[in-house]
This record gives C-alpha cells, sequence and structure tokens, in this order.
C-alpha cells in the first residue's frame, strides 16, 4: 500500500464575519489511511471538510492535489477531483432509488452531444453499476429498486458510503457516519469505511467516537475554536489525552503542542 | 476483518427478508392502497354516476367530460411539474386569460392562425419565465408570493389590453383544436395526450427529469451534488406557463373569443387535480398520471353534479373537501413511511 500524500491543505483561514472558523489550518492525508479530524462542536471540522468539498472556499490557504495546486470553488470541482463527501445529513433523495442516489448530479446518458439535462438516461447501466458496487461492498438492502425513504438508517449511510467508494478517486471524507446508528449498523458502517481505506483511497473521518478513531485512525488532528491544537497516532493509551486536546483540559499540552503539529 | 464481515453479512441477509415479512406488511399494504387510492376513488365514482345518473356513461356525455377536462387537465400537468420541486404557480388562470387575450390581438394584427397560437404559447411560456427568474434569481423563499404578483399583474395586463372585454373571433386552426371532434373524439383529448407523453417522456427519460425530483426530493442535496438546481426550477416554471399557453388555445378554441375573463380559479382547479391525483404536495413524488387523474376526478365531479342539477355554489365546496381528504392522505401517507423506517431500524439493531 503506497502512502503517498494525495490531499495537502496549508495554511487554511476562513471568516465568517468577525469569527475566524479556521485559522491558518494544515492537513495532509494519504492514501490507504484514515485521518481522523476531531474537535467539539463549533471547532471547525466541518467548516473544513465543507471548504475541501466545495461547499466553502478558503479566504486564505491553498489545497494541493497530488503535489498540484488545485482551487476548488464548488462541489462539482472537487468531486471531478476525485474528493467524495459523506454529509452528515446524508445528502440522500429519499424520493430515489439507491442507483438514482448514486448517479445523482452525474448520470451515465447519451448523446453526448446534447446537454446534460437534455440527454437519456442510462438506467440498465446505472442499476448494473449500482448492483455490482453493493454485491462489492456487502451492502445488504430489503430491496434495491426501491426508494431510500424505506430503508432504516444504517442501511441509508451504508448507501450515503457505497456512493462515495464508486467515485472517490483520491479522498472519501464522513462526517459522523455512525451518529445516530445502533451498535451492529455502527460496525457495518465502520467495515465499510475500512474497505474503503484498503481500496487505496485518503480518508478523513469527523467522528466523537474515542474506540472508533484508535480502531480505523492511523493519525488522528484535533481542531479547537478554528485552531490546530494537535496531531498524533491514536492509541489506546492515549485516548485520555485526545479527550483533553478536544476539550482543551490538557493546558500544558495545549500551549507546547499548537507549533509542533503542522 | 474480512471474517467479521462475512459473517455479518450472511446474519444480516438472513434477518432482513424475515424482518420485513413479518413487521413491515400490514402497514406496507396500506401504503399501496394509498397510492392506489385516486384511481380506485375514481373508478368507484363513474360506477356510482353511471347507476344513479343514467346519462352519465353515454358517449356524449364522456366527450363532454373530456373537453371540459381538457384545459384543467393540460394546465395541472404543468402545475404538477411546479408542485414537484415544492413550489407552487398561483398565476396560471391570469397567465392563460392573458395569452388568449394576446392570441386574439394577434390575430386581429396578422390573421395569421399559426402565429396567433404561437402567440399564445409564447405569452405562457414568458409568464412562466418571469416566475421562475424572479423566484431564483430574487431569492425568495417560496414562489407564492411572486405568482401572487404575475396573477395579479397577468389579469390587470389582460384587462387593459382587452379593455375589460371578450375579444369575440379566432382562427379555424384554434376553433377545430378547442371545439372539434376526431373520431368521436374531441381533439383537444389528443392536444392533452401528447402533451401527457412529451412531458411524461421528459420526466423518466431524460437527465432533466431525474433533476427534477431530486431538486423535489431534497434540494440542498441537489445543491451538493453539482445538479442545476436554479436551471431546474426556472425550466418547471417556464413549462407550466407554456401549459397555460395550450389551455389558452384550447380554451379560446372552445369559445371562439379570448378573454380577460377566462381563468377564474384556474390555480384552485389545477392545484386540486395534482393533489387530489395523488401528488405530494411536499415535494418529489408524483407523475403525471396524478395530474390527469385529479383533473378528471374534477371533471366528473363537476359533470355528475350539473346532470344532478346541483348547483355550482356547491361543487366548490365539494371539490374543496376532497382536496382536504386529499392533503390528509398525503400526510397519513408520510406518517406510515416512517413508521415502516423506524420498524426496520428496530429490527436490524
Amino acid at each position: 500500500m503506497s502512502n503517498e500524500i494525495v490531499l495537502e491543505v496549508r495554511n487554511a483561514t476562513k471568516r465568517f464575519g468577525p469569527v475566524l472558523a479556521l485559522d491558518s489550518i494544515n492537513l495532509t492525508a494519504r492514501r490507504g489511511e484514515v485521518l481522523a479530524l476531531l474537535g467539539d462542536n463549533g471547532a471547525g471540522k466541518s467548516t473544513l471538510i465543507k471548504c475541501i468539498s466545495g461547499v466553502h472556499q478558503f479566504d486564505a490557504g491553498e489545497i494541493v492535489l497530488d503535489g498540484i495546486m488545485s482551487p476548488i470553488k464548488s462541489p462539482a470541482d472537487a468531486r471531478s477531483a476525485g474528493i467524495e463527501t459523506v454529509y452528515q445529513d446524508l445528502a440522500l433523495f429519499d424520493n430515489l432509488t439507491p442507483a438514482q442516489n448514486f448517479y445523482a448530479g452525474r448520470e451515465l446518458s447519451g448523446p453526448r452531444w446534447l446537454p446534460m439535462g437534455l440527454r437519456f438516461l442510462n438506467t440498465r447501466e446505472m442499476d448494473r453499476r449500482t448492483a455490482d458496487v453493493l454485491d462489492r461492498l456487502k451492502v445488504v438492502l430489503p430491496k434495491r429498486d426501491a426508494t431510500v425513504a424505506l430503508m432504516s438508517g444504517g442501511q441509508r449511510q451504508a448507501v450515503a458510503v457505497a456512493r462515495a467508494s464508486v467515485f472517490a478517486r483520491k479522498v472519501v471524507i464522513l462526517d459522523e457516519p455512525t451518529a445516530a446508528l445502533g451498535l451492529r449498523e455502527s460496525r457495518k458502517v465502520l467495515d465499510l469505511v475500512a474497505q474503503l481505506r484498503d481500496e487505496g483511497n485518503a480518508v478523513i473521518l469527523i467522528t466523537h467516537n474515542m474506540e472508533h478513531v484508535t480502531e480505523l485512525a492511523s493519525r488522528a488532528m484535533v481542531l479547537r475554536q478554528g485552531r490546530k491544537v494537535g496531531e498524533i497516532v491514536p492509541t489506546k493509551s492515549n485516548q485520555q489525552e485526545l479527550v483533553s486536546m478536544i476539550v482543551g483540559a490538557a493546558t500544558a499540552d495545549q500551549f507546547v503542542q499548537p507549533d509542533r503539529a503542522g | 476483518m474480512g471474517e467479521t464481515l462475512t459473517e455479518f453479512a450472511s446474519r444480516e441477509g438472513t434477518q432482513t427478508p424475515a424482518a420485513a415479512r413479518e413487521g413491515a406488511t400490514p402497514l406496507a399494504l396500506w401504503l399501496k392502497l394509498l397510492s392506489a387510492g385516486p384511481i380506485v376513488i375514481l373508478v368507484i365514482l363513474i360506477a356510482v354516476l353511471s347507476l344513479v345518473s343514467p346519462p352519465f356513461l353515454t358517449p356524449r356525455n364522456i366527450s363532454n367530460i373530456l373537453a371540459q377536462t381538457a384545459v384543467i387537465a393540460v394546465v395541472a400537468m404543468g402545475q404538477h411539474l411546479v408542485i414537484l420541486t415544492r413550489g407552487i404557480d398561483l398565476s396560471v388562470g391570469a397567465n392563460l386569460a392573458l395569452a388568449t387575450v394576446m392570441g386574439a390581438l394577434c390575430y386581429k394584427a396578422t390573421g395569421s392562425g399559426e402565429l396567433t397560437i404561437l402567440a399564445m404559447l409564447a405569452s405562457g411560456a414568458v409568464v412562466g419565465a418571469i416566475n421562475g427568474s424572479v423566484y431564483v434569481f430574487g431569492r425568495l423563499p417560496h414562489p407564492f408570493v411572486i405568482t401572487l404578483a404575475t396573477l395579479s399583474i397577468a389579469k390587470g395586463l389582460a384587462l387593459q389590453l382587452a379593455d375589460g372585454r371578450a375579444m369575440p373571433g379566432m382562427p379555424e386552426v384554434i376553433t377545430f383544436i378547442g371545439g372539434d371532434s376526431v373520431l368521436g373524439m374531441p381533439v383537444s383529448f389528443f392536444v392533452v395526450a401528447t402533451v401527457a407523453g412529451l412531458i411524461l417522456l421528459m420526466a423518466k427519460r431524460l437527465v432533466w427529469g431525474r433533476w427534477t425530483y431530486a431538486v423535489g426530493g431534497k434540494p440542498e442535496a441537489a445543491v451538493r451534488m453539482g445538479i442545476p438546481v436554479r436551471g431546474v426550477l426556472i425550466s418547471t416554471y417556464v413549462i407550466a406557463g407554456l401549459c397555460a399557453g395550450v389551455g389558452a388555445v384550447i380554451l379560446a378554441g372552445r369559445t371562439d373569443a379570448g378573454s380577460p375573463l377566462f381563468g377564474n380559479l384556474l390555480e384552485l382547479d389545477t392545484i386540486a387535480a395534482v393533489i387530489i391525483g395523488g401528488a405530494s404536495f411536499l415535494g418529489g413524488r408524483g407523475h403525471i398520471g396524478h395530474a390527469l387523474i385529479g383533473a378528471v376526478m374534477i371533471g366528473v365531479i363537476r359533470n355528475a353534479l350539473n346532470l344532478l342539477n346541483v348547483g355550482i355554489f356547491f361543487q366548490l365546496i365539494a371539490i374543496g373537501v376532497v382536496i382536504v381528504i386529499a392533503v390528509e392522505a398525503d400526510v397519513l401517507r408520510n406518517h406510515l413511511e416512517s413508521r415502516v423506517r423506524t420498524l426496520r431500524a428496530a429490527r436490524l439493531a
């Protein structure tokens, strides 16, 4: 497994009015590696990933993909650059089937000389490829041609993660993929995350669950109030340290670590 | 890791179908019944009416119903697309009235039937484009207000241009479309069928249709998935306006006139048709058949109450009551679906 750096964020800064949401953040993500992004509510995690996935733009700082400066100005930019995001609220369409969800906004269609909206859908091919992916990832659904409205939380999350896995060529970002899931369903989603990693993606995982961090992540990066307060290799023994960094209780560490990391 | 995965999959694989069979069946049955509801009710309605009133099920009366329903049906199909994207178009009636007046003026000026049809369609599309553009680029939270405004503007403009009176005289093409019959069916029926076929094709086979459903299903997600939401929204209002233009051609043909007084309460009829037919008022769900079934149901109710000598005032009340029932059915459906969802989650957790 090559551990080359695929995504680098340098000196990223983002303001919302008077609020400094991100303050010169540096981040690196490598292929075949899970990077956990930790922090309390409002620490800037979501802002950071929204900027990487094109929903927001950094005020200052740069995004480097495979060594090339890549300005990401829209979600479409991010996706065509090979970055897929699984949002906390899933961004699934309840009224569409898994296959229709997979290809929403990038439908297989033709003829190519027509503008996208006027092309004819290649429904059979989209259904077939979706079925292949669901098989490969061993995602079990009650009915594959039914809308996702009737699926359980775990099944919906599995569909969302599977969708990301189809199109990601470089980076997969997951925003709290196991929040609101039961134990068994969480397990299934974590296995999917591991599979994405093993397929050579750089995975960025936002979570509040320290068990999941130690199990999956090669590195954990902690944000607090828009600043990066540390980056460590998470193990069973330093979980407490991570928690302290997140809530800001470990004052000594907090003031020593910021400059060292990055 | 591989082991846990396969083990997990097999365990879940054996449980899921069983769980689905046990728990969801009665609920799923109710859901099926609800989605079949409108057409079942329509069939029952027709059966009962043909027993109560013998003239109801005669070819002549059926042809009559179809002709009377044509305008509502064609405009309701446009309304359906707008409602599909969580919107509403209150201006369709005024839009239609303005289109007939524009057509009458065009006919007076040019004497050309084709140009007159074109003028009506263009007038409808322009009002639709204004609705869509102001809604999207004016960043309005909901299209209610802008379409209410264009209702007033189009109505006022039509009254102004026609000096408040009907303008009799339409070219032969238009009176043929609106008033004649072919093969025992009103020509307008074939117009409705053609428009329905076109919209069905666009909604089910084109990428545009998929996007329309996606925008209606979850607008924020559509933005994130890179779907051109603004363009999709505007296009639905333009098509709704075009449909009002087609309705204008039919109505002007049937009455051999253009009039600023046409289309009163047409917004009510078309919205009612879409909802009664079974499309979701919450967006994202419905197809062209819903608009058509709803339109026919309104036509049948009107016609039947006429045959039974029930006054026009009561017709309004009856249709209002039916709307309430239809909307409640939609709410019930959403409630049942969330029940199914939680049940499944509980069984798999």
